[in-house]
């Protein structure tokens, strides 16, 4: 497990060319790790700055003060739920609860299986579709919990049948 | 001109073998009505056009947003002869009944009037290709009179030809200041140094504004092409888009868009075989809403946190890397191409004295027709909210809109009939912001609803300066404690303070605005502050 691998190359150089220095590229880079390693970890870090050619606190600070890198590991759905106060006022706030209690997890806290993190962010530019989350980038509008609740047992139902084919 | 005449050509024989369909088939590709599984009604519409043997008949296709997303799905039929008719909350089995009736009368079941204010009251200058042409296609903008302004541009004009034209059109910035574009464009172009850039500002995240997000999945190339008669203008050979990473649809779609405009020799080295080069690189962001302001913006293109500094020295003279640099809004952009098609003085004919054109709005909250529209400068409230927008779903009361984001106000009821330009909205206590308008209704608590925009402020502050950090979270605290009846004169008075300190001494617009909400909902809604304060020494019992 490396961005340093081959796979990654022709990428991380693409990057590099947009700009007059390395450390321009430094964002682009971290969310290349957080796809290779599912979040910014220790050696996420330090690739990233061994590549940019910057001190690992300096991109450390840098993954701490943006909200889309992720500091622990996430589960394999990470649904960030909007609560802003266009939603807010379309039963939001009350939508992330349920969602919360349904999965038995706590604000940003991941289920168990490894399956879902729940978090609430604000607003991502779908506020006539409210309540409504991204799930791994792609929206989902206009839920309820029935809907929800469809939704989590679908992916679990998949785990499952993974599981047992192994 | 020959190369983009042959692009013309081209573009345009396309669609008369479209044209050699009687019927058209669009279905609305925005993200807000894909993720109503839009793919199968495609799909299954496909499936019925094949099935009936009608390929050469009947076009199929999928298009950007066309507005009225709380009726999505949306489908629209349109003839031949240009006569359309639109069908809303579409399923994949509607497919068979629609296209059984193409030759006949419409599916009434399904049609969606047309001849309502939503419709007619709409004037289409940013949106005028949204819903219409498909944003993945650039022949079909080409069509549609796409790149005919660069063109024009590097083959007629000078740069100060430009700038004078976008000058007398009158536009000012739609990212939220409603700065003189012209202006704006004029210091960049003095400004000393062979190197200059050009952002496009589309990191749009004020809680209730989805305008840049759908012009961007619409009609892509629109943004590009405003983007590089910009660069023209100004004499720069790179431009950034800076977007926020939350909208994959709209980077997929202008990486789409950047790749075909590079093969038609529409950016790049050479544009159209003049002497002007022009790059557009994308850059995503990475979930801080302060890196909509430009400094904060441009020190995250730099590769750093993405904090704001003070200005002067402005973006126009030190900018990226240094370097002079030019930021303006995506809407900004969008509206530059059909100024130099159409010329300044007939934008400056639109909207008001001061307020020129058209502006994108997106509805939300409490409304009917959830959604976006576009309207002429100079519009009332009332004609927004109950004209096109429908009113309350529910037929409660109006009791506010609240306007221009976390840096706007609430403008009560009594006000319904303002003019909507920059400077009524400002002297009402609000904000033109970047485009978001959200309804709220007499069951709404005005003192929660200034809680919220204070929680946004304080979650969003940077950190970098005092005020800001300090004063947005002692102010949420005092705005919790009023909430839940806990706070006594002492407390308001004390709120009142922080706001004037915090706009007063916050070094960027996020911090000097972030009292807004306090502010007019007090000017507006004070008894619902007074009402549960609780008297001085009960306070004190309570400790
Ligand atoms: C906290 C804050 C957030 C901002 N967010 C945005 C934004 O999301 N989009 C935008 O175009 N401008 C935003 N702005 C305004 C920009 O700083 C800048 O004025 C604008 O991009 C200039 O473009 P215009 O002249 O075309 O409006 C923001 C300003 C502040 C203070
Ligand atoms: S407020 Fe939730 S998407 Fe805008």
């Amino acid at each position: 497990m490396s961005i340093k691998d081959k796979k990654y190359e022709a990428r991380i150089q693409k990057h590099f060319g947009k700009y007059p220095d390395k450390r321009s590229a430094v964002m682009a880079l971290l969310y290349i790790a957080q796809e290779e390693y599912g979040w910014v970890s220790p050696e996420a870090i330090q690739e990233v700055a061994d590549l940019c050619e910057m001190d690992p606190t300096q991109v450390k600070s840098i993954a701490g003060f943006y909200t889309m890198y992720s500091e622990k590991p996430k589960g394999k759905y990470w649904l960030q739920v909007c609560t802003d106060l266009p939603c807010a006022l379309k039963g939001a706030d009350e939508f992330h609860k349920e969602l919360k209690a349904y999965l038995g997890v706590e604000e940003g806290g991941t289920t168990d299986d490894g399956l879902f993190t729940v978090e609430h962010v604000m607003c991502l530019a779908a506020c006539d579709k409210a309540p409504m989350l991204q799930c791994n980038f792609h929206y989902m509008e206009n839920l309820d919990m029935e809907k929800m609740k469809a939704f989590v047992e679908e992916k679990r139902a998949e785990l499952e049948q993974q599981t047992s084919k192994k | 001109m020959s190369l983009y005449n042959d692009l013309r050509t081209s573009a345009e024989l396309q669609r008369e073998q479209e044209d050699g369909h009687r019927h058209c088939l669009r279905i609305c590709r925005a993200a807000g009505c894909l993720s109503q599984h839009n793919d199968s009604i495609t799909r299954a519409l496909q499936d019925q056009v094949h099935g009936q043997g009608l390929e050469n008949e009947v076009q199929v296709k999928g298009v950007g947003c066309m507005g009225l997303c709380a009726a999505g799905p949306l489908v629209s039929v349109s003839t031949h002869e240009g006569e359309s008719v639109l069908y809303q909350h579409v399923s994949e089995a509607d497919a068979p009944e629609i296209v059984a009736a193409l030759d006949s009368e419409p599916v009434t079941r399904l049609q969606l009037d047309t001849s309502t204010p939503f419709f007619t009251r709409q004037y289409k200058i940013v949106l005028e290709n949204s819903g219409i042409i498909d944003p993945d296609n650039i022949e079909e903008y080409v069509a549609a009179d796409g790149y005919r302004a660069l063109n024009t541009v590097l083959s007629e004009m000078t740069p100060a030809d430009v700038i004078r034209e976008v000058t007398i059109s009158g536009l000012r910035g739609r990212g939220g200041g409603g700065y003189s574009t012209g202006l704006k464009w004029s210091t960049v172009a003095k400004a000393a140094g062979d190197l200059k850039y050009v952002i496009c500002n589309a990191d749009e995240g004020d809680p209730g504004a989805f305008m840049d997000r759908s012009v961007l999945e619409s009609d892509p190339h629109r943004v590009l092409e405003g983007m590089a008669i910009a660069g023209y203008a100004i004499g720069a050979q790179k431009g950034f888009i800076y977007i926020r990473a939350e909208y994959p649809l709209a980077v997929e779609r202008l990486k789409t868009a950047i790749r075909a405009a590079e093969k038609k020799n529409l950016l790049g080295d050479n544009i159209l075989d003049t002497e002007f080069d022009f790059d557009i690189e994308i850059r995503l962001g990475a979930g801080a809403f302060v890196c909509g302001e430009e400094t904060a913006l441009m020190a995250s293109i730099e590769g750093k946190r993405g904090q704001p500094r003070p200005r002067p020295p402005y973006p126009a003279d030190y900018g990226l890397w240094g370097k002079p640099t030019l930021v303006n809004n995506v809407e900004t952009y969008a509206n530059i191409t059909p100024i130099i098609r159409n010329g300044g003085e007939w934008f400056a004919d639109i909207g008001t004295d001061n307020s020129k054109g058209t502006k994108v709005f997106a509805l939300a909250g409490q409304i009917r027709n959830t959604g976006l529209i576009e309207v002429p400068m100079g519009i009332t409230l009332r004609e927004i909210i109950y004209d096109i927008g429908g009113g309350t779903p529910q037929g409660t009361a109006l009791k506010a809109i609240q306007s221009g984001g976390p840096s706007g106000g609430c403008i009560p009821v009594e006000h319904i009939d303002s003019p909507v330009d920059y400077e009524s909205l400002t002297r009402l206590g609000s904000f033109m912001g970047s485009g978001g308008m959200i309804v709220i209704d007499e069951t709404a608590d005005m003192v929660e609803i200034a809680k919220y925009f204070m929680e946004f402020c304080m979650t969003e502050s940077c950190g970098k300066c005092i005020p800001c950090r300090v004063g947005t979270a002692h102010m949420y605290r005092l705005l919790d404690k009023i909430v839940r009846g806990q706070a006594a004169q002492s407390d308001l008075d004390l709120l009142e303070e922080l706001c004037d300190l915090t706009r007063n001494t916050s070094l960027c617009g996020l911090g000097q605005a972030s009292p807004n909400a306090v502010i007019s909902t007090l000017r507006y809604f004070r008894h619902e502050y007074t009402a549960r304060l609780i008297p001085e020494f009960a306070e004190e019992g309570e400790r």
